[in-house]
């Protein structure tokens, strides 16, 4: 397999390779640069400013509130996503009536359930987020019609408009969009463990509750990691900023009083609204700081004796 | 694959009789127990319980939606969960023309069918590459390529718009196709390096040794074998693509190139002067129920595409 072979894998590296330097790292490198520059991105002329960005940043209240946020769904959300995921995909497989022949079963339509749950996941998060402005509007909208309806009527939040209540709105339109996906893949997982060791659990007289956290879960552990560095990863980047900017709008973008403004949201305002390119890739190297540390504890927190079966 | 196809046996067709445990199991069933088994029944009325909840949570938001992109504007407003009085296939027709639905469908379909073929095309070469072959750099570019899965897009999007607005690709479908082939790479080189690794090496020996080029070897031998892989990780790219919303209102801004998703924010944030409310809906759900249908159809194959690369 000689023949040839140096110039077949730079013949068919060339393209891949090119186009992924050029929109992809050479970006990422770029922005770094950028950080420690004072560079509008409107006129091509800027000078070195050393880490005059970053001691801005550090005394930037906007900056340390969208930290704050964005942590906040770094923890929360994974946190709510995964756990309910968990428990339906437990319910789905393991959770129904025994039947002849099967130590455990998942429910009667386990298969409908699990299709349904998806439904979201096929979505663009921006139609969701659009879906939910309307769901959410205070005058006219579902869920305060709803209230109406069962004669709640007194109870008519401003959503989107409250400081207290719009990120909480805006994180369970994230939870409503991503748990169908978790269900799905923790249900894989779980459809690989071996039938024999609920069988063996469940002589040994285990019920239920014990044997999920005796065995689906310690066996599941892998899954449930990748899918919680996933799903944090999700809600510190791209979807945190469509569901936020699509929301919550606001008079600066980012909820009332800047009750919502996430990272990668306040990214984009700096670079495109504000003109202020440097300071934005700024904020951008402190949201990667964060995606990384996020990563890094997780999987630090999560170290355990991989299990094999 | 062994795996998926685990996995997708676990997903059966709705109102299949039984749940996917009940095929599984072939050794001798243990004795019931009297107490076990009133736990179960407990259980499975709370189970069902939890579960149609959030079943009715998914699907409510979904049929409103289709409800209401049937109602005119003023029974919007007034009573939200009315049944419209008839249905309003006017405001379908409007979005469609007015809004420059039509434009955004055809706008999206040329910039996924570009990228989604780009993607499987130069994702699986150098996949290829990585895995089947030995050179200095390899693991280098291999670590290079999934480096790029867990960086924030948003911190490269600055400089990305300026790169972009060099090389005249700024607002135009064509650099918006290469931006999302480059930033579909990482995830796509990934799964089919652990792919490519897992087929037999003999064929495409044999196939070599018969005469044929590294690249005919590739097109004709390999590619056609990783036809699985390409399905999954073509499914994941496509969802991904089709979505996609962050890079476009970046990178494309002009009023005739935008995609589906932000043409529909575009639409939202002028309605709020126009009040074209149900034509707004009726663009929604015009969004939304193509790839709803299409998952439908396809879910077998959805699912095990997208949960095959996270489960082991």
């Amino acid at each position: 397999m000689q023949h040839g072979k140096y110039r077949f894998i730079v013949g068919f590296l060339a393209v891949p390779l090119a186009l992924y330097a050029l929109f992809v790292i050479w970006p990422f490198i770029q922005a770094i640069y950028y950080s420690f520059t004072d560079w509008t991105g409107l006129s091509p002329e800027f000078g070195m400013v050393g880490f005059d960005n970053y001691s801005r940043m550090l005394d930037d209240e906007v900056f340390w509130k969208s930290v704050q946020h964005s942590l906040t769904f770094a923890v929360v959300l994974p946190l709510v996503t995964v756990g309910l995921a968990l428990f339906f995909a437990f319910m789905l497989n393991v959770g129904g009536r025994r039947r002849k022949g099967a130590a455990i079963a998942g429910v009667r339509g386990s298969s409908f359930y699990k299709i349904v749950y998806f439904f979201p996941q096929v979505l663009s998060i921006a139609i969701v987020a659009l879906l939910f402005q309307f769901a959410y509007n205070p005058n006219s909208g579902a869920i305060n019609s709803v209230l109406k309806g069962v004669g709640l009527g007194s109870i008519q939040p401003d959503w989107l408009g409250d400081p207290d209540l719009a990120l909480i709105c805006v994180m369970v339109v994230l939870v409503w969009s991503t748990v169908g996906f978790f269900v799905v893949l923790f249900s894989a997982g779980m459809a690989s463990i071996p039938r024999d060791f609920y069988e063996a659990a469940l002589l040994d007289g285990a019920n239920r509750f014990t044997t999920f956290f005796k065995i689906t879960l310690p066996l599941l552990w892998d899954t449930v990691q990748s899918g919680w560095i996933y799903m944090g990863i999700l809600a510190l980047g791209a979807e945190s900023f469509a569901v936020v900017q699509i929301m919550t709008v606001g008079p600066n973008g980012g909820g009332p009083d800047f009750s919502t403004i996430v990272l990668p949201l306040y990214v984009y305002q700096k670079a495109f609204r504000d003109g202020q390119a440097a300071y934005a890739t700024t904020i951008g190297v402190a949201l990667l700081l964060v995606t990384l540390a996020f990563a890094a504890v997780v999987m630090k927190l999560g170290r355990r004796e991989r299990l094999e079966f | 694959m062994k795996i998926t196809d685990t996995a997708s046996t676990g997903v059966e067709t709705p109102g299949s009789p039984a749940g996917p445990g009940s095929t599984v199991v072939k050794t001798a069933p243990p004795a019931p127990r009297r107490t076990a088994k009133a736990e179960g029944a407990a259980l499975n009325v709370f189970s069902h319980g939890v579960l149609i909840i959030w079943a009715i949570m998914v699907v409510m938001p979904l049929l409103w939606a289709v409800m209401t992109s049937f109602k005119s504007d003023k029974a919007i407003f007034t009573s939200p969960w009315a049944l419209p009085d008839k249905l309003h296939f006017e405001n379908w027709s409007r979005a469609w023309t007015e809004a420059h639905m039509s434009d955004y469908f055809l706008n999206t379909l040329l910039v996924v069918g570009g990228s989604l073929l780009g993607t499987l095309l130069f994702g699986s070469m150098a996949a290829y590459v990585l895995a089947r072959f030995d050179f200095p750099g390899n693991r280098f570019i291999y670590f290079l390529f999934i480096g790029g899965m867990s960086f924030p897009i948003i911190l490269a999007l600055v400089p990305l718009f300026y790169v972009m607005q060099n090389m005249a690709l700024l607002n135009t479908l064509h650099g918006l196709i290469l931006v999302y082939i480059a930033y579909s790479l990482p995830f796509t080189v990934f799964f089919l390096t652990a792919f490519f690794r897992t087929l037999p090496t003999s064929v495409a020996e044999a196939a070599f040794v018969d005469g044929a080029s590294h690249t005919r070897t590739f097109f004709q031998v390999m590619l056609p074998m990783a036809k699985p892989g390409l399905i999954s990780v073509g499914i994941f790219n496509f969802l991904g693509q089709w979505n996609q919303y962050l890079l476009p209102t970046v990178l494309n801004t002009e009023p005739e190139n935008k995609v589906l998703s932000q043409g529909l924010v575009q639409l939202a944030v002028s309605q709020g002067y126009k009040g074209d409310w149900s034509g707004l809906f009726a663009g929604l759900v015009m969004a939304m129920l193509p790839v709803l249908a299409a998952y439908i159809i396809f879910q077998r194959q959805v699912v095990a595409g997208l949960t095959a690369g996270a489960v082991k």
